[in-house]
């Protein structure tokens, strides 16, 4: 019941955040601060979420630590999503084996 | 007729989106497994929040037993950027987007959705966004379906290999930005040198409540010290 209440609640605000603006502005935002905030708020989201994390990932330091370097360099290259998602599971897969 | 249109417009372009996201769904539905919860746990999450990092920090608070306060926190924090994505879609509505409309097509406003619909030069009408969010939301769901099954079904030490995945994307998309722009390089480096310090220095706050710390402290300093001169959001 607690599970279902905790994604009830990730639901409700998730779907709040889009629909509240969505519906109900139509002024565009002014302030330079706020604008450049919510630019860099995803980003830093993001690293936050995968540093330290990723290097438990996988139960395994090593294995984590190698799929964190290729899909480092992979994304420093451009690769596209997908390509560093899969190298960074594969080569840890492969670390893995050793 | 124009709806039908309009509709498979819609579908069209939101084909990659919807192959995008059934890759990257299927490292959430991985993720979900490993974190104790059910296939079927998994795509009503899935179906009920169509968003990749809010998602996966939602699982980790379900994980550590975390409160309902702090889950709608870090959801705020976290998808605060739709707000802003919302905003510059309701610009360019056709008049045909009815607030009856708006309620349901707002679901649907995720990053990439944004991305395509903001890059249109037509005015955005209801039918035109339910393709799109509907393509894309049926590869959401069947890839975290299909990740959850695998999670279950693979050996350990493919399905340990591949809950890197997701955080492989995050990876992917915050090194290009950072290598061109030096604000988000800076911000991007601040949040996680705070992350690294909250986890081992002060590892008493849930790991929720230091994402929501260490985002809003690094995109502050960002803003303040690299504010955008006009910022990109057309």
């Amino acid at each position: 019941m607690r599970l279902f209440l905790m994604i009830a609640v990730m639901a409700v605000v998730t779907y709040l955040i889009r629909m509240i603006p969505f519906t109900f502005f139509s002024k565009k935002i002014k302030s330079k601060f706020f604008k450049s905030f919510l630019y860099y708020m995803p980003y830093a989201v993001l690293s936050a979420m995968t540093m330290p994390a990723i290097f438990y990932s996988t139960g395994d330091m090593t294995t984590a630590v190698v799929g964190t370097v290729v899909a480092v360099v992979l994304a420093y290259f451009n690769a596209p999503l997908i390509v560093v998602a899969i190298a960074a599971a594969v080569s840890a897969y492969i670390a893995g084996l050793f | 007729m124009n709806r039908i249109k309009e509709f498979r417009k819609g579908i069209y372009h939101g084909m990659p989106i919807g192959l995008g996201y059934l890759s990257v769904s299927f490292g959430f539905g991985i993720m979900a497994v490993k974190s104790g919860l059910t296939t079927l746990v998994a795509a009503l999450i899935s179906a009920s929040n169509l968003t990749s990092a809010g998602q996966a920090a939602g699982i980790g608070i379900i994980a550590a037993g975390g409160t309902l306060i702090e889950m709608a926190l870090v959801q705020l924090t976290i998808n605060l950027r739709y707000s802003l994505m919302a905003l510059s879609l309701s610009q360019k509505l056709d008049s045909s987007f009815s607030t009856r409309h708006r309620l349901i097509a707002a679901f649907g406003i995720t990053d990439e959705i944004f991305a395509v619909s903001s890059g249109r030069r037509e005015k955005l009408t209801p039918w035109y966004m339910y393709g799109m969010i509907l393509i894309a939301f049926a590869g959401w769901v069947s890839g975290t379906v299909l990740g959850a099954s695998a999670g279950e079904l693979l050996p350990a030490s493919i399905s340990s290999a591949l809950s890197i995945m997701l955080y492989g994307m995050f990876i992917a998309i915050i090194v290009p930005p950072s290598r061109k722009e030096k604000g988000v390089l800076a911000v991007v480096a601040a949040s996680a040198v705070l992350s690294v310090a909250f986890r081992y220095l002060i590892p008493a706050v849930s790991s929720g409540f230091a994402v929501i710390i260490c985002s809003i402290a690094a995109s502050a300093a960002g803003a303040l010290l690299f504010p955008k001169e006009e910022a990109d959001d057309e």
